[in-house]
């Protein structure tokens, strides 16, 4: 895990560092002095070696010191906590979407296979995963608030009023949750109809139970080990998804931040932002690899 | 009156016929064996007096329970049934165990589920009915889980969970063969014993006729979703009528007899079960039959001669039969 | 999760349910099955569509995509402009076409990047089940920290984003999703009895790569790479959506969208032309994979 979380590091920074130029003469812009560029790429400590430069910012994210933008001068950190109060609601909010219509029509779904409405839930769930989660964001606008007047089109007041902040958070919410219920849908719905079709969920009925009594006791838990993965990779794609919704609404959280720091040529706000955010999915993805053993008997005590 | 008694049995996909106009009956304490190539409809015969057929598949007829027609009982009533009168053991004791769940646990869910017995009353018991299937410490195997079990100690614990509730009938699908050879043994002697002990009724699923004559009371012989022939162990054995039975008895001897098969060839049936659907018309085995006449093209009727019942067309004559037994 | 998911389907009734299929579908031919399965059907005429119409915008569409008319911008649907006009004028359904292209054009190369680099590193994972293969999937576990649209967000900071930074981007990032789609389906085909078989009399390792393995994944493979072809032209939509790929005035299904934003009051439809041409094109190459899959099961199951 550690290693891959290095190996991230290492990527990220070779990839914004290779190019030859100087932030300084970025920022600075054309008409700048050799002598003023010169100082100013002293006081960024771009004079450095490249190793030097990466085990310094390595040892400031080890140590929660992200450094301070080159544009705006203010603290990387205290930009991306910031940023961090809208989107992680706002994810969260939308998994918990996802899940409300994931998990009901999944089960629908799975219940109803080889019927009419089972198809027909199948058949919607597939468009939906085909929607991008911009168009999803547009059409809700287009809807809601541009016809309805029902919702604020854009923007995020803060969460000093924590309802008006809600409030703004639920188009965008909904355009990463309706496409994420869709994806979640059809993995619920194949994964029960795996514990439909096994052996010991037969088993479970040649005992006496019902179907939904059987599904209860015997598939839920066999059904929870598969999902559980796939939520904590869902998770993650949300995480990226947010970007490109927070776009749509203008909301100011990682993805907003992300893209202007890389309008401005803001490298080392990219540098952190974009390794916070890998950071997420490789945990994300560690935590799924633990839960699954945690879950599943038969990965006990193997490692 | 029988216990339990299969009337005109059909199971279908769609429009395809699966099993076809089925009919035989288990007396109450009676062991009957149901043999036949995999393929030939004996699965799903049993599961369709469990009434747990796979999803596109459908069951008609009758099937008589204690004088109830099972297919025509509600679902509520089919569960009160299941598990506690009329119990089932599969073929693939891991698949057919929950991999997430203690043996114990699954040992002791019938009486859960039909004697109200609390979580903790159903763990005794499940010790109790493991140490019962011989196992050596059956406090230490109630808490393992099913992957920790060998084939035969998964499958000796399905039997403990079978008999739980002491049915009536234990419909029991090829108990033994997906065990190991050294395995097979011991598993059919235990399920022999305790079918012996409960004095319930037994329909054992077998393809090996040696496993059923050991066991059986009777022979129910199945090809292509029919009933081709059925009677006493003895006279099945020793007598078959039907050219199928005859056949399946004397690859099941060679096999055992081994010495006999001196150079020769193992005798086996020429050609193999078709898939359901491209058996021939009429009799389903006439295009594997050496004594396949014109008539076969028809569906032979099913002739009852006191107790053993045959559907052939030119069955297996007496003369035949004695030089058999003399080889 | 296959390894665990393979000890669950029993036999017993199974085995007449087997005998069942085979009947279905011994006398149907390829083909047949493909135009049965309503999945590979729908999805497959999706997709020629789509490539029809990519290819038939390279030599000619209704008007020009990128030609200004300032006298007929934001012109509803008529005779003369099937789909309407957008703020400049330019003809939307010409648009739509033209975008079709570049939305081939990055599928296409960033499946074949992840694809030329996913596969051989994959099956090597596989058949070196030790140093080399840790490697390999220590290497896959970096690159799954770099989802499509993070990947093209870093490059384009490095590089100023463009068509090839996209392609870039996206074929990078499921260079590992290949990596383990084919070393857990190759591992499958070499603990299999018959390439136990083969090295038994003497294959050696790259002879039973060809012979057994590489034709054993194949199908999965396409099916893998048509799926993910779907979420390729997802990620181009968003990523110039965001401005991160193709520029304008180059007309693309994502730069439509981004600029039908300033519209969304007073035409809506030139949000919605552009939203049903990706719907359209993901659920086509979707449905073709989900098809793919299914009949290679269908078949395996005989």
């Amino acid at each position: 895990m550690l290693v891959a979380l290095w190996g991230a590091s290492l990527l990220v920074f070779v990839v914004l560092n290779v190019l030859p130029g100087s932030p300084a003469q970025v920022i600075l812009g054309t008409q700048a002095t050799p002598q003023s560029v010169r100082q100013l790429t002293i006081q960024l400590g771009l004079n450095k070696s490249l190793v030097r430069q990466y085990l310094d910012w390595i040892g400031g994210l080890v140590h929660g010191d992200l450094g301070v933008s080159y544009i705006s001068h203010l603290s990387i950190g205290s930009q991306i906590a910031q940023a961090l109060s809208v989107t992680g609601p706002l994810v969260l909010f939308a998994l918990v979407i996802g899940l409300a219509i994931g998990l009901p029509l999944g089960f629908a779904g799975a219940l109803r296979n080889g019927r009419f409405s089972g198809s027909l839930i199948g058949g919607l769930s597939q468009i939906g995963m085909a929607v991008p989660s911009v168009v999803a964001g547009l059409i809700l606008i287009i809807v809601l608030t541009v016809k309805l007047h029902v919702f604020p089109t854009s923007g995020f007041p803060g969460w000093s009023d924590p309802l008006q902040a809600l409030r703004a958070l639920v188009l965008p919410a909904f355009s990463l949750g309706l496409v994420e219920g869709a994806i979640l849908s059809r993995y619920v719905r194949a994964s029960i109809l795996e514990q439909l079709r096994s052996d010991y969920l037969r088993t479970a009925r040649s005992k006496g139970l019902r179907v939904g009594q059987a599904l209860r006791r015997h598939g839920f838990r066999n059904a929870a080990i598969p999902l559980v993965t796939v939520l904590g990779l869902e998770l993650a794609s949300l995480v990226v998804g947010a970007i490109v919704v927070e776009n749509v609404f203008a909301l100011p959280g990682l993805g907003l931040l992300l893209l202007d720091s890389v309008n401005n040529r803001d490298l080392i706000t990219v540098q952190d932002t974009a390794m916070l955010v890998a950071g997420t999915v490789l945990v994300l993805n560690l935590l799924v690899d633990l839960s699954y053993r945690l879950l599943d008997p038969r990965l006990k005590g193997s490692s | 009156m029988s216990l339990l008694e299969v009337r005109n049995l059909n199971v279908s996909s769609g429009a395809l016929s699966l099993v076809g106009d089925v009919n035989f009956e288990v007396d109450a304490g009676e062991r009957v064996g149901l043999i036949g190539e995999s393929g030939s409809g004996k699965s799903l015969t049993a599961l369709a007096i469990m009434g747990l057929l796979g999803e596109g598949l459908s069951a008609s007829g009758e099937v008589r329970f204690d004088n109830e027609d099972l297919l025509a009982a509600s679902e509520r009533r089919r569960c009160e049934l299941r598990g506690s009168r009329i119990a089932m053991i599969f073929q693939e004791p891991m698949s057919a165990l929950n991999p997430t769940r203690r043996i114990g646990d699954q040992v002791g869910e019938t009486l859960r589920i039909h004697q109200n017995f609390s979580r903790r009353a159903s763990e005794k018991a499940a010790i109790e009915l493991l140490a019962r299937v011989e196992f050596a410490e059956p406090e230490r195997y109630a808490r393992m889980y099913p992957h920790e079990l060998s084939g035969g100690q998964r499958q000796r614990a399905m039997i403990a969970s079978a008999i739980s509730c002491d049915p009536e009938v234990i419909l029991a699908d090829e108990p033994t063969t997906a065990l190991d050879v050294t395995v097979q043994r011991r598993v059919l002697d235990l399920l022999d014993r305790l079918v012996d002990e409960e004095g319930c009724a037994l329909l054992l699923i077998a393809h090996d006729l040696a496993v059923v004559s050991e066991v059986c009371d009777r022979v129910v012989t199945m090809y292509g979703g029919h009933v081709v022939e059925s009677g006493s162990v003895a006279q099945i054995i020793d007598e078959p009528h039907h050219p199928y039975t005859k056949a399946l008895l004397a690859t099941s001897r060679a096999l055992s007899v081994t010495e006999s098969a001196s150079g020769a060839d193992l005798p086996s049936i020429p050609g193999t079960v078709p898939s359901a659907g491209q058996f021939p018309r009429g009799c389903p085995f006439r295009d594997r039959c050496d004594r396949s006449v014109e008539a076969c093209v028809e569906m032979p009727p099913t002739l009852t001669e006191d107790t053993r019942t045959l559907a052939c067309w030119n069955p297996v004559e007496r003369v035949e039969r004695v030089s058999d037994g003399a080889r | 999760m296959s390894d665990l998911a393979a000890g669950t389907t029993g036999r017993g009734a199974l085995d007449d349910l087997a005998a069942l299929d085979a009947s279905a579908a011994r006398d149907t031919r390829a083909w047949r099955r493909w135009l049965r399965n309503p999945n590979s059907l729908i999805g497959g005429v999706i997709v020629l569509l789509v490539v029809a119409s990519a290819l038939t915008s390279l030599f000619w569409t209704p008007y020009n995509p990128l030609a200004v008319d300032p006298a007929h911008a934001l012109a509803g649907p008529s005779l003369h402009h099937l789909l309407g006009t957008d703020e400049y004028g330019r003809d939307v359904f010409s648009r739509l076409m033209a975008s079709s292209q570049i939305a081939l054009f990055v599928g296409a190369l960033s499946v074949l990047i992840a694809t030329v680099i996913g596969i051989p590193a994959g099956l090597l994972a596989a058949q070196r089940p030790g140093a080399i293969g840790q490697v390999v999937l220590r290497l896959a576990d970096i690159l799954y920290g770099f989802p499509a649209l993070l990947a093209a967000i870093v490059l384009a900071a490095a590089f100023g984003a463009s068509k090839t930074t996209v392609v870039l981007a996206i074929g990078i990032s499921y260079i590992p999703v290949f990596i383990r789609v084919t070393r857990s389906n190759a591992l499958v085909v070499l603990n299999s009895e018959y390439v136990l078989a083969a090295r038994a009399y003497g294959r050696r390792p790259l002879a039973i790569l060809r012979r057994h393995v590489v034709p054993n994944i194949a199908t999965t493979i396409i099916a893998q790479m048509s799926l993910l072809f779907s979420l390729t032209v997802l990620a181009e939509a968003a990523l110039d959506f965001l401005g991160l790929g193709t520029a304008a005035p180059a007309a693309s299904w994502g730069t439509m969208l981004q600029s039908s934003q300033n519209y969304l009051g007073n035409d809506a439809l030139l949000t919605v032309w552009p939203s049903l041409a990706i719907v359209i094109c993901v659920l086509g190459f979707s449905l073709l994979g989900d098809g793919i899959g299914e009949l290679r099961d269908a078949r395996s199951r005989h």
